[in-house]
């Protein structure tokens, strides 16, 4: 049951040859057993689980399923899930139980989805290794002393691990696509605007977006069916025709232009990354794709643009946490300011503390022009890029990270080479593209994965370019070893 | 624009993150090379180039003048750190 | 040496609005605490803001009012500091591009001892949106303040002037001119005691004649026009006096204290404030089209300074009664709606100005809490009109009206008030009267303008005061020829 796709879950419990409650029961043994080591997942609370799971048994009983009743989900512990403690990865919210659910949350719920757990994630989403998490790093099942990623590295573990069918994931740099990649499987960042940000913890308002993490590009296409959708809550929400992200899967390769941006296969890639990565494309060319080489001049600029504009909403984004009205608040004070001072001190971990202060400093008096408005406008030549680039090809295609997983505290010392692992997922956060991860091979047995960059609102598109990879080769099916 | 220490702990009060000298200096060290990292871009010619805060060019849509929120102080402040009499409590406020 | 007061003001006026500015929670006055504090107001983690469109239109009308240029395109930004009142951590505003730019409003300086009444032209630099902050409660647990966020989000219409005003009675004026303004246009509640309208008003002073401005200091949050105007004269005086002393003036925000009618600097301010304003990344770009000016301009009641100017040229109404009229929204509506149920307009104005006015503030009430309806002041004129009563008798049916007896004709008849103006009772009466005075003929004749009237006072006295002094006046002359 562990490797089915979400489609046969979905069968199997239509054929009622397993039940919801069953469903649950296999995956939160899974976890109990697994995660002590992995640490997948912050919170489990298997009665909150199972009660979901009987509601979805009986949905299904009276005959109303609809594709994911009765599947259980793990959700990454950004989500505001009503009665769910929602950390956040933080010590912040270590006790917070939120009273509301995020969109993301009641649209699963509303398809009869089953809540599997609260997953592990790098402190307010700002890490690329999962090691800034209060609650500690999580393993790489792949190999035990590699980091999965990050932000979303508890899910990316779990579903990596089989600790879930399926997760789900923000990414504001390459929080989905860089786990998705160190830990081999499909993870898709849709365009900004498509899934509601409303009840989703905020790290940078203008990047952030969730998205699906599954096995494969077709359990991706599920869970969007389910995610995307206009929600009025939301300003940034699009109100974008709703559709269905299956319909595409089996279209037919044949005539499909793919760029390769030339700055995407340049120096700081691994070699045998990219092999990886040549060996892709050449299968690519077999299901009929026409490559075409494309430049994105201002590419190099992504990392320098992020990290002032992604610190500086996440500067702000952060003041909310003052221990007035939730969260942690220090034990003892001598008046409102050290109150303050300590709060944040204590309850902010040292990544967070960091790009609080860079985002403080670049907006701060006589620095705005220099370093905000300027970021600003390269953002603008950034998407200005993909605009030209889209006009010679349909696809863009390239790795998803520069190498495979390290080592955990390997890099956790400088945060400058931790920030490069996001050197090519970022420039689509910028200019608010959809972006996607699919497995494309091994490196020395680690999971390395192919980038596929996606017009605006084209998803159903880049699925069906996965999917088509996924029928003709078996990269996706893969299982680490020493997990059964 | 290099920054020193004095900065930092301009920059911390100003978040209000307590910070002692021990962690201002690594805290200095590591922001330093996140701003040089930065610098980059001061290379870019971008006269006339509009800034872009957006991705998509769309406008804010309105919300109709109904009341649709009700009272659920309760359920609220069970998060909360100390409360009394349906406020939430800090030290002592002055203007 | 002779100095000059530089004053502006900003003024944050509470836009009359059902729900908050971003969110659908209450903006209802006097709730319990927090009871109105939803997801959104205590800015729970993962809440949004979506903006409220009746905040907006009002926005719009007071920027049609000023006749500003109303933005195609604002954007709203963060105001970022620290204070439990703010829950977010920063306050959603408009910084560098507002919903309205320059305007300005013409107010009318009172006349005093020393100077004659005058006009003066306020600019108004801009008038941004923007949400109100939470309350902060003291005393209730000892060492500690409550944090009340029912008004955290309520929506703010910030209006900026020029440094235009030289002394506190312009910038009371002005005060009481917007005042009055967004109450007539119908965005605010303009209740100063509840908050709806308070003041923040920076003063420096320069030796008179110079040009640069003075170091100014802000004094913040005045909800009086009377605090204003002390606020105004101490700090001017005390600035004057601390350079006079060799002193400097230091910028600062300070509060004034009404007990003492003194001025100070406010401790929690004195840190040097960096907001780091930037664009509200949740929020996007506020568009105000062509065809949205034209349905919130035509939503909007014909302003003071064109109804002033009809009254002159439809109702015939002197500058000076046209203007008190329309300083009132209230007033120019009670006096609209007794002419249009018949009263005549210059006796309406008469009697708004006179009367009526003089009623309310023997009672310290307003217009709206007049006991005596439009509709049925409009009968009274009606019967002064149609000679039916005299302006005298019809003084004594008001007085029974206000008691709040409001049918006319029932007080007219019961009091015995009704006018004679049948001419053959009045020559009636006017032949008895010369028979019986014919001295006072005599004296007429020879010129005595003062034995006509006595005559006329005879005759009144005869019809009891009911005949029609005119008619009185006509027939005796008549007579008399």
């Amino acid at each position: 049951m562990i490797n089915h796709s979400l489609k046969e879950l979905s069968q199997m419990l239509a054929k009622k040859e397993v039940s919801s409650v069953e469903m649950a029961q296999t995956f939160l043994e899974r976890i109990q057993k697994y995660n002590p080591q992995i640490n997948a997942y912050i919170t489990v609370d298997a009665d909150k689980t199972l009660t979901q799971a009987r509601a979805a048994d009986a949905v299904i009983a009276a005959g109303n399923a609809s594709a994911l009743t009765g599947v259980p989900i793990a959700q990454k512990d950004i989500f505001c899930a009503s009665g769910w403690k929602t950390t956040c990865g933080s010590k912040m919210l270590e006790n917070f139980i939120a009273p509301y659910d995020a969109h993301v949350i009641a649209q699963f719920d509303a398809a009869g989805a089953v809540n599997l757990g609260k997953t592990n994630m790098d402190e307010f989403a700002m890490g690329s290794s999962n090691e800034t998490s209060y609650f500690g790093g999580v393993k790489n099942p792949w190999d035990l002393e590699r980091v999965p990623g990050g932000s979303s590295g508890g899910s990316a573990a779990a579903v990596a691990a089989r600790l879930c069918p399926a997760a789900t994931g923000t990414d504001t740099g390459g929080s989905i696509r860089q786990p998705a990649s160190l830990c081999g499987f499909t993870g898709l960042k849709p365009t900004y605007g498509l899934v509601s940000r409303y009840g989703m913890i905020a790290f940078a308002s203008s990047l952030d977006q969730a998205g699906p993490m599954a096995k494969s590009a077709e359990d991706c296409a599920m869970m969007m069916n389910v995610m995307a959708g206009f929600d009025e809550r939301d300003s940034t929400s699009l109100n974008h025709p709703k559709q269905d992200y299956t319909s595409e899967l089996n279209k037919p390769l044949a005539g499909l232009k793919v760029g390769l941006p030339k700055e995407y296969f340049a120096e700081g890639l691994d070699a045998d990354v990219a092999k990886v990565v040549d060996a892709a494309i050449a299968e690519y060319k077999k299901l009929g794709a026409e490559f075409v080489d494309i430049s994105l001049p201002n590419a190099s600029l992504s990392i320098p643009v992020y990290y002032v504009l992604a610190p500086a909403e996440a500067s702000s984004n952060l003041s909310r946490y003052d221990g007035v009205r939730y969260g942690h608040r220090t034990a003892e004070y001598d008046d409102l300011m050290d109150m303050y001072m300590k709060t944040r001190a204590e309850g902010f971990g040292a990544e967070v503390k960091r790009r609080i202060l860079i985002g403080t400093y670049v907006l701060s008096a006589g620095y705005y022009d220099a370093y905000y408005l300027k970021a600003q406008q390269i953002r603008h030549l950034i998407a200005d890029d993909f605009k030209a680039a889209f006009k010679q090809c349909d696809i863009i295609m390239g790795p998803t990270v520069p190498s495979t997983a390290f080592k955990t505290g390997e890099k956790s010392g400088n945060p400058v080479e931790m920030y490069l692992q996001d050197i090519y997922t970022i420039a689509t956060n910028l200019a608010g593209l959809p972006g996607m991860s699919i497995p494309a091979g091994f490196s020395h047995g680690l999971p390395v994965g192919l980038q596929i960059i996606g017009n605006y609102f084209d998803e159903a598109r880049m699925l069906n370019v996965g999917h088509a990879y996924q029928q003709a080769t078996d990269w996706h099916t893969q299982m680490p070893e020493g997990i059964e | 624009m290099a920054l020193n220490i004095p900065d930092i702990k301009r920059i911390a009060h100003l978040a209000r993150i307590e910070i002692d000298d021990a962690e201002a200096a690594q805290t200095l060290d590591k922001l330093s090379g996140i701003l040089s990292l930065i610098e980059e871009m001061q290379a870019v010619d971008t006269a006339g180039i509009t800034p872009m805060s957006h991705s998509q060019d769309v406008v804010q849509r309105l919300r109709d003048d109904v009341v649709t929120k009700d009272n659920q102080r309760d359920v609220f402040q069970q998060n909360a750190p100390a409360v009394d009499s349906g406020l939430y409590l800090v030290p002592k406020v002055i203007e | 040496m002779e100095w000059e007061v530089v004053i502006g003001l900003e003024t944050h006026v509470q836009l009359q609005t059902k729900t908050k500015i971003f969110t659908g929670a209450s903006t209802a006055y006097g709730a319990e605490p927090n009871t109105q504090a939803c997801d959104v107001s205590i800015a729970l983690p993962g809440v949004l803001p979506v903006l409220n469109k009746e905040a907006v239109a009002c926005a719009v009308k007071f920027g049609l009012a000023v006749d500003a240029e109303i933005a195609p395109r604002s954007v709203f930004a963060r105001k970022n500091y620290f204070y439990p009142d703010l829950p977010k951590g920063y306050q959603i505003s408009q910084f560098e591009l507002p919903v309205v730019g320059k305007g300005e409003i013409t107010i009318q300086v009172p006349e005093t001892k020393k100077q004659a009444a005058y006009e003066k032209v306020v600019g108004i630099t801009r008038a941004h949106l923007e949400e109100d902050a939470g309350k902060s409660v003291h005393g209730a647990v000892d060492g500690m303040s409550g944090i009340d966020l029912n008004r955290a989000g309520t929506p703010l219409l910030e209006i900026v002037t020029e440094p235009d005003m030289r002394s506190a009675a312009e910038a009371v004026t002005y005060a009481k001119k917007l005042h009055e303004l967004v109450q007539w246009i119908g965005i605010c509640d303009g209740n100063m005691q509840e908050g709806s309208f308070r003041c923040d008003v920076n003063v420096s002073v320069r030796p008179k004649g110079t040009q640069a401005l003075g170091t100014r200091r802000e004094i913040k949050n005045l909800n009086s026009f009377k605090f204003m105007q002390q606020a105004i004269a101490y700090e001017t005086q005390w600035q004057i006096e601390t350079i006079e002393d060799g002193g400097t003036i230091e910028q600062a925000t300070i509060l004034f204290n009404p007990d003492t009618g003194e001025t100070r600097a406010m401790r929690s301010k004195e840190e040097a404030n960096d907001y780091r304003y930037f664009p509200d990344p949740d929020l996007l770009p506020l568009e105000v089209t062509e065809e949205d000016k034209a349905r919130i301009q035509a939503e909007m009641p014909e302003l003071p300074e064109a109804m002033k100017a009809r009254f002159e040229s439809e109702y015939a109404l002197s500058a000076y009664d046209a203007a008190a009229i329309t300083t009132s929204r209230a007033v120019a509506d009670y006096f609209v709606e007794t002419v249009n149920a018949g009263g005549d307009a210059k006796l309406a104005a008469n009697w708004v100005m006179g009367g009526i006015s003089a009623k309310l503030n023997a009672e310290d009430k307003i217009i709206t809490d007049s006991p005596i309806e439009a509709k049925a002041l409009a009968l009274l004129l009606k019967r002064i009109a149609d000679n039916t009563i005299s302006n005298n008798a019809a003084k004594n049916v008001f007085e029974e009206m206000w008691l709040g007896n409001a049918d006319v004709d029932s007080i007219i008849e019961a009091k015995g008030l009704k006018q004679v103006s049948d001419t053959g009772a009045i020559e009636a009466m006017v032949d008895e009267v010369l028979a019986a005075n014919p001295k006072m003929i005599e004296e007429y004749k020879a010129g005595k303008e003062k034995a006509f009237n006595a005559l006329v006072g005879q005759t009144m006295k005869a019809s009891k005061g009911k005949a029609n002094p005119a008619q009185v006046n006509a027939i005796l002359k008549e007579k008399l020829s």
